[in-house]
């Protein structure tokens, strides 16, 4: 049962990398400040914050944040739940574009893996507060429940090696003899 | 509307009892509730939007718009804090209040929780105090409790314990995997683990059915109602015998007092905004802590210009709630079996007899461990962030136990809930103001159990493990009360140190009753629920006996 998971797994992440591979390109192809598919941000604070997140939670054998929806997370509850948190994410993502700039003189977006982490590594020293939202952000988008329009499909979760949907207990429970199974 | 024998503010723990022990007894009842009536289809097994993890907001409220509390921090600046922040020390608002989405630890204080002062003298700049009842007053209604309720669990395996007159009225639930690995440890340490007694159906027990052990209990609504609360249990009761009527989604605006001193009932706002008045020959306060000194502080009269009870400046003082610390234990095997209720395995060796600590705590393992309460729980050393972290994440999410307990608070008389004019909530009426932390020496306390735990996870075979401490230096920050809020209206023989006597009543008031958390002297090393609803039957027993007619005996 465990090796079937983790085939649904892979198979999966095949396709999370197919689909932010094409949102990728859709993204470098917009002007400074155009608004896309977000419902808060412009496509470029959006690859901005998409490197920052896959920094954060980079893909290995299991998808990165990005790619298990995180951004679609945070641009769903910031105009919800963290409305509070739209000032800081709008300065705060400006002050990280300036960082790259002076580190590597590109976009975060258009650095390579190794810049990006220099500079996200920069961050945390000189935005400490800017970085512990957006990494708290990351891992509720990543491993909090879908339903809240992150960890796509389950992943983090069948990644930890949890059940899904959580309804956890009764499937391992034994009702007639009140014994775990 | 119609006068009625009792209002009861607040249909939690305590107002629910004291609403159905009333009511059997004949007398006419009106049980206002600020929040709603959920059900357990209300459960939602929402990781980030419960009444424990409220990163999204409070399952059960209160809502964040409109309920505003401050809280002023150890350098005496205030700050606004929302129902779903930390710093507000939230407990739910609705129907059951806590005991909706508690994790029903039903525990009864040990004998020397009642006689603290006296068992360990004054500490200095605390106040610490012993109850005006002890443990063998409460006896027979923490029986009431427990079997009204309906608690399941085994703690003959433990001399820690005070005296029980009646067994509990339903067996333990069968052990989960961090049992079978904790419970030879602690034996081997000298230790005695015990079957921790909870407020859920083990078997069918009142009409509903047992647990499913999905795990889903503390911060969540139970899906399968085998969670006991007031909810479930004694309100039903209350309605069903005709005396009594719940009005919710009502907020008490104050109690209503006559030109002799005396209350003639509340008046308060219902779920339209309007204002409304009930008259009444008495009213029980049970808001829970925080609420209630407020509510009693808002009550500003000619007679009483401070506020209820409040004429030796007590209401709000010695707020407490609970210190928690604890350990991490990381392990080389899968410990997390991810099966129901969670918590099932405690001590109660380390409550008290510590040489020169006074008091200290219960320490049991943690409830359930979902991904998002991993992520600051990894071996000291991992990273924040990247590669590492999420590999940590894989190996020691299943591969953890924590085990955590409730340090008793050595209260101090600076920890006070007092109302803010300048703050507002959705009605217009002065929000609670939170200041000042416990006794100094609880730290020290909750270190050493911090230690303690991390042995016995060692003794468990823990590969590493970690010390959960927090220290007001680090972050000075108001007392640690949330869900085990208490002691606000002491209770106590001295009008002048205290704001109840030992039957609950205001002292220069005899027809208001403060009957919930509030009056606790001392909050022990426990989850306070049982406590709470063992002092809500005793309170309501003496009002049922010097009940007469209109009024009481004198």
């Amino acid at each position: 049962m465990g090796a079937n998971r983790k085939t649904t797994a892979m198979s999966r992440r095949t396709f999370l990398e197919m689909t932010a591979v094409a949102g990728a390109a859709l993204a470098t192809g917009c002007a400074s400040g155009k608004r896309g598919n977000w419902e808060f941000f412009t496509e470029d604070e959006a690859s901005t914050l998409t490197a920052i997140c896959d920094q954060i939670l980079p893909a290995d054998d299991f998808p990165s944040a990005s790619q298990a929806g995180v951004l679609n997370y945070i641009d769903k509850q910031i105009t919800r739940h963290y409305r509070r948190h739209q000032r800081a994410y709008r300065q705060g993502l400006v002050r990280a574009s300036q960082l790259s700039q002076q580190h590597c003189g590109k976009t975060l977006a258009a650095a390579s893996s190794a810049e990006q982490l220099r500079v996200v590594t920069s961050l945390e020293q000189s935005d400490k507060i800017f970085f512990d939202l957006v990494r708290s952000h990351t891992f509720e988008g990543y491993y909090g429940s879908p339903r809240h329009g992150g960890n796509r499909n389950a992943v983090s979760w069948h990644m930890l090696g949890l059940d899904e949907p959580p309804i956890r207990g009764r499937s391992r429970y034994d009702l007639k003899k009140g014994t775990p199974s | 509307m119609k006068r009625v024998n009792a209002v009861v503010i607040g249909a939690g723990a305590a107002g629910g009892i004291v609403a159905k022990e009333l009511a059997t007894a004949g007398l006419s009842v009106v049980l206002l509730e600020r929040g709603k009536w959920y059900t357990a289809s209300d459960c939602r097994k929402d990781d980030l939007r419960n009444q424990r993890t409220t990163l999204l907001g409070n399952a059960f409220g209160p809502p964040d718009e409109g309920n505003p509390r401050v809280w002023v921090d150890g350098k005496g600046v205030s700050h606004i804090a929302l129902p779903s922040e930390g710093d507000y020390q939230n407990n739910a608002t609705c129907v059951g209040g806590g005991t909706l989405s508690y994790g029903a630890q039903a525990w009864r204080y040990l004998p020397q929780d009642f006689r603290m002062r006296s068992t360990y003298g004054l500490p200095a700049g605390s106040s610490l105090e012993d109850w005006p009842i002890s443990y063998d007053d409460l006896e027979p209604f923490y029986v009431k409790a427990e079997h009204e309720i309906g608690v399941s669990g085994d703690d003959s395996a433990t001399p820690f314990r005070g005296p029980r007159s009646r067994d509990l009225p339903m067996p333990a639930l069968p052990q989960t995997r961090e049992f079978e690995v904790l419970e030879p440890a602690a034996r081997r340490l000298g230790l005695h683990p015990i079957n921790i007694p909870m407020a859920r159906n083990s078997i069918p027990y009142n009409g509903r059915g047992p647990c499913m052990r999905c795990r889903w209990c503390c911060g969540f609504a139970c899906e399968v109602d085998a969670k006991n609360g007031s909810q479930n249990t004694v309100i039903p009761i209350a309605l069903a015998s005709g005396n009594c009527e719940m009005r919710t989604e009502c907020m008490v605006k104050e109690i209503l007092m006559d030109d002799r001193g005396r209350a003639r009932g509340a008046s308060y706002y219902d779920g339209d905004g309007r204002l409304q008045e009930q008259l009444s020959d008495i009213v029980v306060v049970s808001a829970c802590a925080i609420e209630s000194a407020r509510l009693l502080l808002n009550s500003k009269s000619r007679l009483f210009p401070a506020g209820i009870g409040n004429r030796y400046d007590q209401v709000g003082r010695n707020l407490q709630g609970h210190h928690y610390t604890g350990a991490v234990g990381y392990f080389d095997f899968e410990t997390y079996d991810d099966i129901g209720p969670g918590a099932n395995i405690a001590i109660t060796d380390y409550n008290h007899g510590t040489p020169g600590l006074c008091g200290g705590g219960m320490l049991a393992n943690e409830f359930i461990r979902l991904p998002i309460h991993s992520l600051d729980r990894l071996p000291t050393g991992t990273p924040r962030w990247g590669f590492g972290h999420k590999r940590a994440m894989r190996n020691y999410h299943k591969r953890t136990i924590v085990v955590i307990g409730p340090t008793q608070q050595i209260p101090t008389e600076h920890a006070r809930v007092t109302v803010d004019t300048s703050v507002k909530d959705k009605w217009g009426l002065p929000v609670a103001r939170l200041q000042g932390n416990c006794h100094p020496h609880t730290f020290a306390i909750g270190d050493v159990q911090a230690e303690r735990a991390a042995a016995w996870l060692r003794e468990a075979g823990a590969i590493d493990t970690s010390l959960m401490t927090s220290r007001p230096e680090v972050r000075p920050e108001v007392i640690e009360a949330s869900q085990h809020q208490a002691g606000t209206c002491r209770m106590g023989n001295d009008p002048r140190s205290s704001v109840v006597n030992r039957d609950c009543q205001i002292h220069d008031v005899d027809n208001v009753f403060v009957i919930d958390s509030s009056v606790h002297v001392t909050n022990g090393g426990f989850n306070p629920a049982l406590t709470i609803m063992s002092v809500a039957f005793f309170a309501s027993h003496s009002l049922v006996q010097n009940w007469k007619g209109t009024g009481f005996r004198s």
